[in-house]
């Protein structure tokens, strides 16, 4: 800790002089979610891609199948729409939270 | 057979036993910069004072031709010892002997020392150095890992158990460190997780490197999950050997009394604090400028640095410390800091170590990643384990006590036996440009300059409120002192509480917030 600069930190409006953990500055930064696109929930391999581009789909409809820990699961539709991109292929590793698909 | 020819046969049998692996993998562990199984026992434990046991112990494994193979006392060595003359039982694995991997005798060994710890109610030192489990031992050797894991949980709290990692320490084997007191780690050689790079690799397609992963760095700075960071294996036992000094056999016992020393005279304690509450200083210059000697043994140094926790001495007396740390994030608390003292504090109270709590904290810290971590969890850990402890618990508020923050300190509404505050302090629901903006918000916006406003209000609310007087009036606060006081105080008070005695609800245990 001794060799970080301080810094700045605001709590309840006080400005307080201090240095920043590397855990801290390390943090992910929350960015809120697309509801249009589907991600994975888990890393994985892609094993089988099951809609094309243009294709309408309705809710709980499988789009895909994503291997992850020996489990082969299905990505479902999380609601009715149009898939406008698909941004995988099959065979590819996944990891968590990558966009696999784009509804419109 | 003559004594003579049984004295030989001996000898022969003990010389083996005693090589481990042999002349090459010695050779071997010396090259990755790694002391040996009998080499760092020898150099923890005072000189002459080890004995082994179970040395000839044998596996009785017959699949994949293991009959065949003899691992000279089974790949861990076993026996007790003296520390500064202080008792401990030991194990040391022996990477040298089938890469120290774990099986059912290998096990067997160490809980049976854990046995004996417990029996005789001695602190247990466990020196991992581990492929892990023995594969051709199959679910025997899984046994063994889970008898262990058992006898730590049951000797948690009864006597201390100290985990040195001395090499890998990977899948299940991590969870017998987790499950003790303070865990050792050494740079470059310590490496410790549950999945391994290769694993997620494979599973995850992410490449790492096993020092990022697991290595001492990471453990001790960024997970938490060691507890003291070493250059060396060397520098590792020094610190053993010091923390031992500070904690009793078991908790039956207090920590053995040293000779009372004044602090030096280099820690003035009326220089230390900034009379602006906003600025930082280092925590640690206040608890040398009160601990005898100015010895402070801080534990968790590198992670979640925010909060300060370790032994002292008070008079002679061993106390356990947290502070808040100005000089990281504020001293505010969150997720990492209210774990890490939760636990040390829960370890004191075992142990029959008084409490000394330092304040000076804005609040928590805020954030989505504290949140969605579950800081109301984590943070309600502290809470819990204050009001717990029935150890002797004083409270020195230094200057911010805000909020929520100001009653997770120790405060005097959890239970702290004594509650002092300098004239600094400032024991209020917030601070005071927070609060002003919130209780004046109208006047605020109204005003035609409302900064002028602002100002003023902030003024009026830092003379009424950010002081020690509203608190101790309502006799939260037991006496403000002067800051040159605090040694004298914080003495007598741990001194009058050496026959505390504070009963609790009888139940089986409670069930804190894990």
């Amino acid at each position: 800790m001794t060799n970080k600069t301080e810094t700045t930190l605001t709590i309840d409006d006080g400005v307080y002089t201090t240095k920043l953990s590397t855990k801290y500055e390390q943090r992910k930064r929350y960015l809120p979610k697309d509801p249009n696109a589907i991600s994975a929930y888990i890393p994985g391999i892609i094993l089988k891609i099951n809609v094309a581009v243009g294709q309408k789909v309705k809710w709980g409809d499988s789009l895909l199948i994503l291997e992850a820990m020996k489990m082969k699961n299905a990505v479902t539709a999380p609601k009715d729409g149009i898939i406008k991109a698909i941004h995988v292929q099959e065979e590819q590793m996944v990891t968590k939270e990558q966009v696999l698909l784009e509804l419109e | 057979m003559s004594i003579k020819t049984k004295m030989l046969d001996f000898f022969t049998r003990k010389t083996q036993a005693v090589e481990g692996g042999g002349e090459k993998a010695l050779q071997k562990q010396a090259a990755m910069g790694k002391m040996s199984a009998r080499e760092r026992i020898t150099a923890i434990l005072d000189a002459e004072s080890f004995h082994e046991y179970d040395l000839f112990v044998e596996h009785k494994c017959k699949d994949f031709d293991m009959e065949k193979k003899r691992l000279p006392a089974d790949g861990v060595v076993t026996g007790t010892g003296k520390i500064m003359g202080f008792p401990v039982c030991i194990y040391a694995q022996d990477f040298t002997v089938a890469g120290g991997s774990l099986g059912l005798a290998h096990a067997r060994k160490i809980t049976k020392i854990m046995d004996h710890a417990m029996k005789l109610g001695i602190p247990l030192i466990g020196i991992n150095d581990s492929g892990g489990a023995r594969i051709q031992e199959g679910v025997n050797s899984l046994a063994g890992y889970g008898e262990i894991f058992y006898r730590n949980t049951q000797a948690s709290g009864v006597i201390p158990q100290i985990s040195v990692i001395l090499g890998p320490c990977a899948g299940g084997a991590v969870y017998s460190p987790a499950l003790t007191d303070f865990v050792f780690v050494v740079d470059k050689i310590s490496k410790m997780f549950i999945t391994g790079p290769e694993v997620i690799k494979t599973v995850l397609g992410e490449e790492i490197s096993m020092e990022d992963l697991g290595g001492a760095r990471v453990q001790t700075e960024i997970s938490g999950n060691a507890h003291f960071f070493a250059a060396s294996e060397y520098d590792c036992f020094e610190q053993i050997k010091k923390l031992v000094t500070f904690i009793p056999w078991n908790n039956r016992k207090k920590p053995d009394p040293f000779p009372a020393k004044q602090p030096r005279a280099q820690f003035d304690i009326e220089k230390i604090i900034p009379p602006e509450p906003t600025q930082p200083y280092d925590i640690r210059d206040v608890i040398k400028s009160v601990a005898d000697d100015s010895d402070f043994f801080e534990i968790q140094e590198l992670w979640a640095a925010n909060i300060v926790i370790g032994f002292a001495r008070m008079h002679g007396e061993t106390v356990g410390i947290v502070g808040n740390q100005p000089l990281v994030l504020a001293g505010v608390l969150d997720v990492d800091s209210s774990d890490k003292a939760a636990r040390f504090i829960r370890f004191c109270d075992a142990f029959n170590i008084p409490l000394i709590t330092f304040v000076d904290l804005p609040g928590y810290l805020p954030g989505v990643d504290q949140e969605h971590t579950g800081v109301i969890r984590h943070g309600a850990k502290i809470l819990y384990a204050y009001s717990e402890a029935t150890v002797p618990k004083v409270t020195v508020i230094l200057r911010k006590a805000y909020g929520g923050g100001y009653i997770a300190m120790c405060s005097r509404h959890l239970g702290a036996d004594f509650v002092f505050a300098w004239p600094s302090a400032e024991i209020a629901v917030m601070g005071p440009l927070g609060a002003a903006n919130i209780i004046f918000r109208a006047e605020i916006a109204e005003a035609t300059d409302p900064e002028a406003v602002r100002k003023q209000k902030v003024l009026e609310y830092t003379e009424k409120f950010a002081n020690p007087y509203i608190a101790a009036a309502n006799g939260h606060v037991d006496a403000v002192i002067e800051p040159a006081q605090t040694r004298e105080f914080l003495i007598h008070a741990i001194e009058i509480s050496e026959r505390k005695s504070e009963t609790r609800p009888e139940k089986k245990h409670g069930i804190p917030p894990f």
